[in-house]
């Protein structure tokens, strides 16, 4: 895989690593000890403690029941783009289908803005669905019978809105996704990235404050996969709606991720930004799973810089800490002695560490290897490849 | 070695190993119920030779059962209390009467009306001009013109009234089934529930041949246009429900749930996502039913319907073959036209969709156009009596026809005697008298535990009960001799459905040439009533037991053939080709993978053929069969034998319940997993699509 292929996280507006992911302070989404069973007098599951440490199929030959979904619990933030992961079988999709209960959770509540969704009535459960939730599938449930224009418009004509707002409204955003001209076309006659579009454009038709996406691209080709998640990261910065994005691909996730949930039979096993999932893996699953990410696209400087002062520090660059390290290298390999590492902006700025050309190059070569876990900001003394780094520092500018 | 030869041996060990592994499976399991069986069968032939004669219950024509004479005084009192019990009061005369009120009012549009010169509501014109338009407007001007030619062709035979009379019920009939069977589908289709209870309900209508129906209709409601009507609804609205259920159900769970994360309600997804995605399954059911009502009328001739059916049942009891011909083209008209139409309504559900909006608007208008005129010959045929009597200056088809079906009739008895005569001998002694002996001259429990045993092999205890119960039945009915003479005839019909089942079916299912040529055949041979299959091999072997065989041989076939040509089309071409690979001959690839691999779908053919051999050699018990068949024919037209008709009918409905279980259950054996969902091929689909609508 070329690096371009794997994408670079987006460091523009991420939140930072470690800390709860609140925007503007207020969670949009909230999941508290959500459970789903499937099986015979499913209500039992939840409750029986006995039953903590098995895995999903242990609990299945145990009980005869299976929970696909286990305990889950998390914040999403207004305007993040939160992915949830696993491989499939992970209970994913019908955790995804809980939120808006397209699947009936068994236990645990789900809050929009604070409003529990698993105690509403059906009409309001129908209104939160038609105003404040849209779907995208994988297989995009399209309705064969109708153009694609009365496709977008569906969930707009379910809603009660007129045929001539309909269709304009419609049409403005079958314009968004880039389908101009295929208006009047059936779903059969598109290819499938187009096919996907028009999802996309449904779910956006009825301007909704949350869009879902239950692994949306795995259907497509790699190239218009790619595309397809170009599109989604510039509606996102156009739009700035919150998404919950599900997927089996980790560098979709890392793509469009501000952070990404790890589910493994049912159970969260770490939430966190990518470069925490990279750089500090929460067991051997996730080490795993991260394994063949090269790490130099992924981690920032906060992960490799050294706290211990250089013998001369005079004039040495000074990098960001949210800088990807991959980025940082014609810096580091320009300067004469390691750079600075800072945290935070203006007064508040701190030193957080240093980072010298052969810790770059440690990183960059140690790809395939498990992370050592380290961490400037976690206050881990540094064990790992120490080098003598003795050229003098060249005083350089302030790196761009 | 050289190279090939090493490369032969290489590739032939997995093969023999396969070879090996299957044999030893099969070992494990075929040949112990064939060895089984062929213990059966030399022990039953020994039970038939030493206690030959006794125990066979035989029951001579006019003789009655105690059993059956109360089932006669049951008759009777439900003619004295028809008036006076309130179940009859106040629900089944209730019921006849809203049946018998919309039968009359179809027949007075249509046919005549009781006043005056007789002349219906609408008179021949009106109705010609009105039902082309309407195909017109359902389907194309293809299907259009077929309706007109067919309509005026009623008109040439000379059959215009017994047309209509037929076309009335049939429209009356298909009302109602409709409006029985659309919202139960609907229902079926969207609740699991209803869905579980009703599916083996449609299967059990669905065995019980049409025979079955009259005896018990004619005890509540009558003899009459609405026994009639009710036993047509009753055969006709399974194919509908199942097919409504299906549309709904195929509808993928990824649109649904599309549709609900959009917050539709159950209204709206119902309109708005289900019923526009099954609209062409649901049309195809409803093909069916019209088709299924057509076979129902002809036959419900015997209850009281007029038209066309009795013209041929009629015919065919006193043997005349050029009348019977003549009335059951008519009838397949019918049929073709409705077909045609149906089908094309069916492909408009597509079409109308795709296309832009001038050519719709233009369509539109041509429909309107169309209606306008018949809305014209409607009334000038109210207003002309010219209009409103079919023209008799017109050349004499029916004349022709008539004299076609005697002299080719003549000829063939004249002259093709010895072929099929001898034919007809050879069959009939060489093979049906012998099993005939066999079934009806052992005594009834070896025989009953024979069918016991093969159940058990079948389907183990639940099935052995079933047929245990159902034979107890049988025997507590009176006619167990009749009985067993109806199923020799009908395990011949199926010994002979299978075997052209599987050589048509595999030739299909291996050439796409010749299933595309076969298929339309099969498809059109669906389409015919049951009772029209009787008129051409009365013609050819005259009255007999072989007729009905024949007839419910060539009857039952098609479905077969079609289930296993799929079968064998369904094997993965990977599998063939593999098997190819390894240097298996084309034999080979039919005898040890093809067929094997389609164990299921023989099985499934087995099944309907049964059921369709049994109900049509029922049929051929007008036309010298005998046994149950001319039981209940002759227990409708009989007072004094109705006790023995309806007993005879019940006989029926547990033959066909053996039949099918054991059937059954061996298809689900040779399934990979016997308790898993079974694809049921029982709806009488001429041409289900094979890729869902």
């Amino acid at each position: 895989m070329t690096a371009a292929a794997h994408p670079l996280p987006r460091t523009a507006g991420r939140t930072a690593p470690g800390r709860p992911a609140t925007a503007d302070g207020t969670p949009d989404f909230s999941v508290r000890s959500l459970w789903k069973v499937f099986g015979h007098r499913p209500d039992r599951i939840p409750g029986d403690r006995s039953l903590d440490g098995l895995t999903g199929p242990e609990v299945l030959a145990r009980t005869g029941c299976l929970p696909a979904v286990r305990d889950m619990s998390f914040d999403v933030a207004r305007g993040e783009v939160f992915v949830v992961m696993g491989l499939s079988g992970s209970g994913k999709s019908t955790l995804v289908r809980c939120l808006t209960r397209l699947v009936e959770p068994t236990a645990g509540r789900v809050l929009l803005e604070g409003q529990d969704l698993t105690a509403l009535p059906p009409a309001r459960l129908r209104d939160v669905r038609r105003n404040r939730i849209s779907m995208v599938f994988q297989h995009f449930g399209l309705l064969p019978h109708r153009t694609v224009l009365n496709n977008v418009g569906y969930g707009l004509q379910v809603r009660g809105v007129g045929r001539a707002e309909r269709n304009r409204r419609a049409a403005e955003v079958v314009d968004l996704v880039g389908l101009s001209g295929y208006e009047q076309r059936f779903p059969d006659q598109l290819s499938g990235g187009m096919q996907q579009r028009v999802g996309l454009a449904r779910a956006l038709a009825g301007d909704p404050d949350v869009l879902v996406f239950d692994e949306p691209f795995s259907a497509l080709d790699p190239l218009i996969r790619r595309d397809m998640q170009a599109e989604v990261i510039r509606l996102h910065r156009d739009m700035g709606k919150t998404m919950l994005f599900i997927t089996h691909d980790l560098s979709e996730a890392l793509r469009l991720g501000d952070r990404i949930l790890i589910m493994r039979h049912g159970e969260l096993v770490q939430i966190g930004t990518g470069d925490e999932l990279v750089g500090a893996p929460a067991d051997d699953y996730v080490a795993d799973f991260v394994a063949d990410v090269p790490r130099a696209d992924v981690l920032t400087l906060r992960w490799i810089a050294r706290p211990d002062d250089p013998p001369d520090a005079a004039g040495a660059a000074t990098l960001p800490a949210d800088t990807v390290v991959r980025a940082a290298i014609p810096v580091v390999s320009g300067s004469a002695g390691p750079v600075r590492v800072v945290d935070g902006t203006g007064t508040d700025q701190r030193t957080l560490g240093w980072v010298g050309r052969d810790d770059v190059l440690a990183l960059v070569a140690g790809a395939g290897r498990p992370p050592h876990r380290r961490r400037a900001d976690a206050g881990d003394a540094a064990t790992a490849t120490e080098s003598a780094a003795i050229e003098p520092a060249a005083a350089t500018g302030a790196p761009a | 070695m050289t190279a090939p030869a090493q490369a032969a041996q290489v590739g032939e060990l997995p093969a023999t190993t396969a070879a090996v592994a299957r044999d030893r499976t099969r070992r494990r399991r075929l040949p112990a119920a064939g060895t089984t069986l062929l213990a059966l069968l030399a022990l039953w032939l020994l039970a038939r030779l030493l206690l030959g004669g006794r125990w066979t219950l035989p029951l001579a024509a006019a003789d009655l059962t105690p059993l059956q004479l109360r089932l006669n005084d049951l008759n009777d009192w439900v003619s004295g209390h028809r008036n006076t019990s309130p179940l009859f009061l106040y629900f089944f005369n209730e019921i006849r009467l809203a049946v018998d009120t919309v039968g009359t009012a179809f027949t007075q549009v249509l046919s005549r009306t009781d006043v005056g010169l007789g002349i219906p509501e609408i008179g021949w014109l009106g109705t010609t001009v009105l039902v082309t338009a309407l195909a017109y407007a359902v389907g194309n001007v293809r299907v259009a013109v077929l309706t007109l030619a067919v309509f005026c062709c009623f008109v040439l035979q000379g059959l215009w009234a017994d047309a209509m009379d037929t076309f009335a019920l049939v429209l009356a009939s298909v009302l109602f089934a409709l409006a029985i069977g659309l919202p139960l589908g609907i229902w079926s289709g969207t609740s699991r529930r209803v869905h579980r209870i009703l599916t083996p309900v449609l299967d059990f209508m669905q065995i019980l041949p049409s025979f079955a129906y009259l005896a018990p209709l004619v005890l509540i409601f009558l003899i009459g246009p609405a026994s009639a009507i009710i036993a047509t609804v009753v055969f006709a609205a399974p194919p509908v429900i199942r097919l409504t259920a299906h549309g709904l159900q195929q509808v993928p769970a990824v649109t649904r749930e599309a549709a609900d994360s959009l917050g539709v309600t159950g209204w709206q997804r119902l309109r708005t996502v289900l019923l526009p995605m099954a609209r062409r399954t649901v049309v195809i059911g409803i093909n069916q039913t019209f088709m299924a009502a057509l076979s129902m009328v002809t036959i419900a001739s015997l209850i009281g319907a007029p038209g066309l059916g009795l013209t041929v049942a009629q015919a065919l009891q006193s043997l005349d073959v050029g009348t019977a011909f003549n009335a059951g083209v008519a009838i397949v008209l019918m049929a073709i036209a409705f077909d045609r139409v149906a089908t094309a309504a069916g492909e408009r559900t597509e079409t109308a969709l795709r296309s832009g909006r001038s050519r719709r608007r233009a369509r539109r208008i041509a429909v309107a156009a169309a209606l306008l005129v018949a809305v014209l010959a409607v009334y000038l045929s109210r207003t002309y009596l010219w209009a409103a009597e079919p023209p008799t200056g017109w050349p004499d088809l029916g004349r022709l026809l008539t004299d076609v079906g005697d002299t080719v009739s003549g000829w063939l008895q004249a002259h093709l005697s010895t072929v099929t005569g001898g034919l007809k001998d050879a069959v009939t002694y060489g093979v049906l008298n012998p099993l005939e002996a066999l079934l009806t001259g052992s005594p009834f429990w070896v025989t009953g535990i024979v069918v016991t045993v093969v159940a058990w092999l079948a389907g183990r205890w639940r099935t052995a009960l079933t047929a245990v119960l159902c034979l107890a039945a049988i025997v507590w009915l009176g006619v167990w001799q009749d009985a067993m003479a109806t199923l020799a005839a009908t395990l011949l019909a199926t010994v002979a459905v299978v075997v052209l089942g599987v050589v048509v079916g595999v030739w299909m299912g291996r050439s796409r040439m010749a299933d595309r040529i076969i298929r339309p055949v099969l498809d059109a041979a669906q389409t015919m009533p049951a009772f029209v299959y009787l008129v051409p091999f009365l013609a050819l072997f005259d009255a007999s037991r072989f007729t009905a065989i024949v007839a419910a041989v060539v009857y039952a076939a098609p479905a077969a053939i079609k289930i296993v040509a799929d079968g064998i089309a369904q094997v993965p071409a990977a599998t063939v080709e593999a098997a190819t690979a390894f240097g298996s001959t084309r034999w080979q690839v039919v005898t040890r993978v093809q067929l094997p691999m389609s164990a299921r779908s023989l099985a499934l053919a087995t099944n309907q053929g049964l059921i369709y051999a049994l109900s049509m050699v029922v049929i051929g018990g007008m036309v010298g069969a005998g046994a149950l068949g001319y039981d209940v024919v002759a227990g409708l037209s009989q007072d004094q034998l109705f006790g023995k008709g309806l007993a005879a009918g019940l006989t029926l409905v547990a033959l066909g319940i053996v039949l099918d279980r054991i059937t059954q259950a061996a298809a689900g054996r040779s399934g990979r997993r016997p308790g898993a969902a079974r694809p049921r091929a029982r709806s009488t689909a001429p041409a289900l699509p094979a890729a869902g609508g």
